[in-house]
Formats: C-alpha cells, sequence, structure tokens
C-alpha cells in the first residue's frame, strides 16, 4: 500500500495525489448537497419575488430595494460599531487575563475555568438572564447601583446605551476563548528569551512589550480574526435580548435580513445574505491578508 | 451564517417537496384511512400562546371530544406578533403545519396564500350561520376558508373608571378633550395618564390602528386609495395624525415610567389596581385582567380613540380570529378536522369559549349568546357596535396592505427617537414592499 502509494506520487510530472479520485466522492457528495447547491439556489432566489409557493424573477430589484433599505444604513453603521468593540474589548482583556493566568497566582487552575465558563453557556440563556438583569427598575445591576447612589441608565431600553450593553455582554461571553487562545500563545514562547531578558535585567514591563506582545502575535491574529467575523455576523445575542430594539437602535444587518424574512420577503433578506457575505469576506480577507503578512516580515 | 441559513432554505425546499410528495400520496389512500370506522384521530391544532386562547383552546378541545369521543385534539402554541406570522408561513410552505390552526383574520390571512393552502369550506352548512362582516375577512376569491374563533374586540382606550370618578372626569369626545384629562390625572398625580408597554412591541401600535375609524370618517375612500397608492401615512393630513399623537403624549411627559421596559401583562395590572389611567390596547385583553385581578375588572371601562371630530366620534373593530384547515390535512384528519370547525362555529363552540374566558364582545356566529355577566368593557364595545356608524372595520381588513416594521417605528415615535412625520413616512416604505410582495397594482 505504501509502496503503491509512493509509485502514484511518483508518476506524472505536476502534484498528484495517492489516491484515486473516486475517494473524493462522498465529501463531494455532501459539500455540493449542502453548500454548492444552495449557494447557487440562494444567488438565484436573491434575484426573484419569492413569495410562499411562488417567486418571480425581477432582476437585481432586490438588491436595489436592500440597499435603500432605511434600517441598512444603521444596521450597517451598528454592525461595524458592534464588532470593533467587541473584538478591541477581547483582545484587550484577552491579553490581560491571560498575563494574569499564566503567572503565579493562586488557585490559577480554578480562575482558568471561571474564565472560561461563560463560552459554555448557551447564548440565548445568557441573553435572557442579562435582560433580566438590566431591567431598569427591578433588575439587580440598577438596584446595586441605587444602593450606592447611581441612578443607573435603561441598559436595554435607552437607545444610546442599548448596543453598546449588548456588546459588553457579549464580551463577558466571548472573552473566555480570547484568553484561552493568548494562554495558548504565551505559554509557547520559549522560556529561553525571558531568561535572557532576566539576564539583562528587564523590567516586567519590558518583558511584556519586547517579548509577549510581539511573540504572542499569532494568538492576537486569531482573536481579531475571530471575535471580528463573530461580531459582523452577530445576530442570537442581540435577538434575545432587544430583537434589535428600542426602535431600530441596534438593528444589525443579521437581524434586519431576519426581520425581513420573518416578514415573508424571502427574496429580499436572501439578496440581504448575499450581501451580508460580501461584506463579511470584504473585510476580514484583506484584514487577514494583512495581518499574517506582518507576521511573515518580522 | 450565510452557508446556515442557505442550507436551511435547502432543506425546506426539498422538504417542501417531500411534504407535497406525501400528501398527493396519502390523497389516493384516503380509503383505507376512512375505513378505520373505531379508530381514534387525533388532530393537532396550533393557537397563540396568550393566555386567553390557551384556555380557549382547550376547553374547546376537551368539549369537543366530550362530543365525539373518537378525536382528541391537542394544543401546540406559538408566539403572537410577526414571530407567529413567521412561524405559520414558514410551517405550511414546509408542509409541517398542524391538522388545524388558529390565526388573523384579514391582510394577514390573505399573506398566506389561502387559495394555496388552505382547505375550501365554502361548503359547509355553518356558512350561513356566521357573520357577514367576518366571512369577508377570512375568504379569497369568494371562497371561504375559516370560521370565527373568539370575540369581535376593539383597538380602543381601555380606561380605570375609579379614577375617573376619583377626579370628576368625563369619557372624552376629542382628541383635545382626552389630553386636557391626562392634563388633569398627571396634575393630581401619583397615577401615570397613558399606559405604553413598549417591551411588548405590537402593543405600540393602537394609537395608529385603532385611529381608522377616524381616518375613515375625514376620508371614506381611504382604503381603496391606500391599496392603490394613491393615499399615504406620511402625506394624508387625516391619517398621519394616529403617529402626531403618539408622539404628543410622550413628549408631554404622560407616559408610565417604565415604558421602555414594560411588558402587556405590566400593563394590564397597572391598569387595574389604578396605577394607571388610559391603555391604548386591544379590548380583548379584558379577559385577562377578568381572570388575574376579578376584584378590580368592574373598574375598567373602554371608549374609542378620539379624534377631532366629537359628532363622528366611534371605535375601530377587530373581527374574531380565524380558524383554519391547511391543505396538508387528508383523509379521516381532514373529516375530523371539518367536525371541529363545525363544532367551533356552533352555538356549542361558544359556549366552550365562554366558560374558559368572559367574552369580551359579540362573537362571529348566529344564534351565540352572551352570559348576563359580561365585563364592563364588553358592554361598552356593545354600544359601539349597536350605534349608527360609531364603528369602522380595522384598515387591515379592508386593504391587505400593511408593512411588517409599524410597532418598531411606533416604539421609536412613541419613545421620542424619531419625530411623528419621519415615522409616518418612513412606515410608507415599509408598506411598499408589502404591497410589491403582493403583486397589487400601481405599486
Amino acid at each position: 500500500m505504501v509502496a503503491a502509494g509512493a509509485r502514484a506520487a511518483h508518476r506524472g510530472s505536476g502534484p498528484s495525489s495517492p489516491y484515486p479520485h473516486w475517494f473524493y466522492a462522498p465529501a463531494a457528495v455532501v459539500f455540493g448537497v449542502l453548500f454548492l447547491v444552495p449557494t447557487v439556489l440562494a444567488l438565484y432566489f436573491s434575484l426573484t419575488r419569492w413569495s410562499i409557493f411562488s417567486s418571480e424573477f425581477i432582476g437585481f430589484g432586490n438588491y436595489a430595494q436592500f440597499f435603500q433599505e432605511p434600517a441598512l444604513v444603521s444596521g450597517l453603521w451598528h454592525t461595524m460599531v458592534y464588532a470593533v468593540v467587541t473584538s478591541g474589548l477581547k483582545v484587550v482583556l484577552g491579553m490581560a487575563l491571560a498575563i494574569l493566568l499564566t503567572s503565579q497566582i493562586v488557585a490559577r487552575g480554578y480562575l482558568r475555568s471561571v474564565v472560561f465558563f461563560p463560552v459554555l453557556v448557551s447564548t440565548i440563556g445568557v441573553g435572557l438572564t442579562f435582560v433580566v438583569l438590566m431591567n431598569p427598575e427591578r433588575g439587580l445591576i440598577n438596584q446595586a447601583l441605587g444602593a450606592v447612589g447611581v441612578d443607573g441608565p435603561g441598559w436595554l431600553t435607552d437607545p444610546s446605551y442599548a448596543l453598546l450593553s449588548v456588546a459588553l455582554v457579549d464580551v463577558w461571553k466571548g472573552v473566555g476563548l480570547a484568553t484561552l487562545i493568548y494562554i495558548a500563545g504565551i505559554v509557547s514562547i520559549p522560556q529561553e528569551y525571558f531568561e535572557a531578558a532576566k539576564v539583562d535585567g528587564a523590567s516586567a514591563w519590558q518583558n511584556f512589550k519586547k517579548i509577549i506582545l510581539p511573540l504572542a502575535r499569532p494568538a492576537t491574529v486569531t482573536v481579531v480574526i475571530l471575535s471580528l467575523i463573530g461580531g459582523l455576523r452577530s445576530f442570537d445575542l442581540i435577538w434575545a435580548m432587544t430583537r434589535g430594539g428600542p426602535g431600530f437602535t441596534s438593528d444589525v444587518i443579521a437581524s434586519v435580513i431576519y426581520k425581513q424574512y420573518q416578514a415573508g420577503f424571502y427574496g429580499l433578506s436572501t439578496a440581504g445574505n448575499v450581501v451580508l457575505f460580501v461584506v463579511v469576506t470584504a473585510i476580514v480577507f484583506p484584514l487577514w491578508r494583512f495581518l499574517n503578512r506582518k507576521e511573515v516580515e518580522m | 451564517m450565510r452557508f446556515r441559513t442557505i442550507a436551511a432554505g435547502a432543506l425546506a425546499a426539498a422538504t417542501m417537496l417531500a411534504g407535497s410528495a406525501c400528501s398527493a400520496g396519502s390523497l389516493g389512500s384516503s380509503d383505507d384511512e376512512g375505513g378505520g370506522e373505531g379508530g381514534k384521530v387525533t388532530l393537532s391544532l396550533l393557537v397563540d400562546n396568550s393566555e386567553d386562547t390557551v384556555r380557549a383552546g382547550e376547553q374547546l378541545a376537551k368539549d369537543f371530544t366530550a362530543k365525539n369521543p373518537d378525536i382528541t385534539v391537542k394544543t401546540e402554541t406559538r408566539p403572537a406578533g410577526t414571530e407567529g406570522d413567521n412561524i405559520i408561513k414558514t410551517r405550511l410552505s414546509t408542509g409541517d403545519m398542524t391538522d388545524v390552526f388558529m390565526y388573523n383574520s384579514g391582510s394577514l390571512f390573505q399573506a398566506i396564500a389561502p387559495q394555496k393552502n388552505l382547505v375550501d369550506v365554502s361548503d359547509q352548512a355553518y356558512n350561513g350561520q356566521l357573520d357577514d362582516n367576518f366571512k369577508k375577512t377570512v375568504s379569497a376569491d369568494g371562497k371561504l376558508y375559516g370560521v370565527p374563533w373568539g370575540t369581535f374586540s376593539a383597538g380602543a382606550i381601555m380606561y380605570n373608571r375609579a379614577v375617573y370618578a376619583k377626579l370628576g372626569l368625563q369619557v372624552p369626545k376629542t382628541w383635545a378633550d382626552f389630553m386636557a384629562n391626562n392634563a388633569k390625572i398627571k396634575a393630581a398625580g401619583k397615577v401615570a395618564p397613558v399606559i405604553q408597554t413598549y417591551q411588548e412591541t405590537w402593543t405600540s401600535q393602537l394609537f395608529i390602528l385603532g385611529d381608522f375609524h377616524n381616518v375613515l370618517a375625514a376620508e371614506p375612500d381611504f382604503p381603496d386609495k391606500y391599496t392603490k397608492n394613491q393615499a399615504k401615512y406620511g402625506t394624508d393630513p387625516a391619517a398621519v395624525l394616529g403617529f402626531q399623537h403618539l408622539q404628543e403624549v410622550h413628549d408631554a411627559g404622560y407616559l408610565n415610567k417604565d415604558f421602555a421596559s414594560a411588558k402587556l401583562d405590566d400593563g394590564l395590572r397597572m391598569l387595574a389596581k389604578g396605577e394607571g389611567a388610559h391603555y391604548p390596547i386591544l379590548s380583548g385583553t379584558i379577559a385577562t385582567i377578568v381572570a388575574n385581578y376579578p376584584d378590580q375588572a368592574k373598574d375598567v371601562g373602554l371608549f374609542a380613540i378620539p379624534g377631532t371630530d366629537a359628532a363622528k366620534n366611534g371605535a375601530t373593530v377587530w373581527t374574531p380570529n380565524g380558524l383554519y384547515i391547511p391543505q396538508t390535512t387528508t383523509g379521516a384528519k381532514l373529516d375530523a378536522a371539518k367536525k371541529f370547525l363545525a363544532f367551533v362555529a356552533s352555538p356549542d363552540g361558544c359556549a366552550a369559549q365562554t366558560k374558559a374566558s368572559a367574552p369580551t364582545g359579540p362573537y362571529g356566529v348566529k344564534g351565540c349568546t352572551l352570559p348576563a355577566e359580561v365585563p364592563q368593557v364588553a358592554k361598552d364595545l356593545q354600544t359601539y357596535i349597536d350605534g349608527q356608524g360609531t364603528s369602522t372595520l380595522a384598515l387591515e381588513f379592508l386593504s391587505p396592505v400593511k408593512g411588517p416594521a409599524l410597532e418598531q417605528i411606533c416604539v421609536e415615535v412613541g419613545s421620542g427617537i424619531r419625530k411623528a412625520q419621519a415615522g409616518a413616512a418612513l412606515y410608507d416604505e415599509d408598506v411598499k414592499k408589502q404591497a410589491q410582495q403582493l403583486g397589487l397594482e400601481g405599486w
């Protein structure tokens, strides 16, 4: 078997696989049926006015309408704000927690699991719990603030706070994963660097700035990309907590699309999904290229 | 995200094919199913999850089984509002609907393509027994598809009579009188003049939807022009008033303090206990007050949302919801489902609903009587319905055009996020999508 594989690999000029092509068939069928066909169908249906049973071809009408959607412009802006805020906070807090949790502290293993625990909890559950906690009149948060004499805002009901409140909950829930990635990144830095720095008499801050920060770069890239993609297409937490409200003040692209679908505008919402795909790709792909190129140059 | 959504869409499409194939097959084999004379049939029934509906559904199921021991009816619930619309549409389009289901009449009924999805019941004996106004709202192309569930109700202002008696107020006939009452209530302190509950977004729409009697009084041809895209909320002087009223009560500081986070049940509690004076809401919700605060229910009355002209004062009325059979119900289940509809559309069906919760308005079936003891709200509503020209069907029964985002727009206008005029214009944009989806002329 090994010999046959080796022979096959040597045959011909271009790179060839040791396996016959029909080995790909099962995976190709699954990929084709579950991904390729729906993608093509989605592209087609995004060009139609699609009701429950019939569809009428209307060209790019849905796209024109989607871009005229008043909620869309604000939705795009909210999506950007949400993605940048959650991604940024996860990088900063994740890094800080990871440094804390890789140092010699008491109950390190326990604290690591506590930080990671929210990641394991259902998003909807977290959302509904925080809706209760953030209730402006009866919620625990404002009652606690009231006890120390602070008049807490309507976290989810005040239009200027709603989106940021949801973003904070997202950070609370997601920072554990960022911390985990950073811990892995920091632990994998060879001890020799730190020993050499110690010999040179480097301070803790210099250690952080000159060793941890640059050498944990792959971890940073992963955290930024993952949390940015997560933030751009975030939906479940926002829907569980505010449903895009009050009014449209915490609507993101995904919830705008979902509402179109809810209203029975299937063609329009499919067009919205195609737009969302393009937007996410357009932001994340160049960013990924940029961050990885920097790594190579280093 | 995108792949998942698309995959779900493809799955839905595949199930749709499978579903239609199935029903075609079972049509052919319906003879064997009919053979099971002594066979038990279980019907599934989908209703919305409000307390009153669930109670009514269970009581109807119980009383129906008592009369037809071979058929049991199991109720399932779904959310109300746009989320419920979505569930109904998805289950219908994937062939996954329950054997019988309850859903709105009027424009929402038209939006689920009744000709393609529902079983025609025009030939049933109860056809002649149904209220004519109701029949119009569950018919398409001259065919009848549903029977009435629940009672007629009004989109009006429920008010606390104890507060009115204490402050010596009169039921207002014009908007100016209403605002004057609010000023007095606010000046007396403690009681919130107007209750709003924006956490449950659908409750925000009543100042607009319930104002339709006033719109029609000013412009009798509004529904027709509206359907043809010739009249708009943003530009019509009578129609835009509803949005302005919504903004006025917020700007004047008349709302309860927790209006942004309160829900329907909170609003009803405030009204029953006299913590709030006025609550613009559907009159059917009085059943919840009767169930939860039986001693205070007599303190709650109803008046129509006042307009500009006291002489033309009147209420905007909603017809009962409908009970429908999807075309996916076949064979023995279809026969059983038809029997269930006949039961609901009979005086026995009305009696079962009355047993479940106090009726809050007239039923849609001729021969149904209301008990002697009805809530004050039902009495007040009856006066409007009996009067000459003092009631109008809501716009959603006269025109198929209704935008899906009205509730969010109302929350914005009613919370001071958006101005009334801008809100009305935004709603006109929203409506356009629905009209195009329905393929109406002139859009």
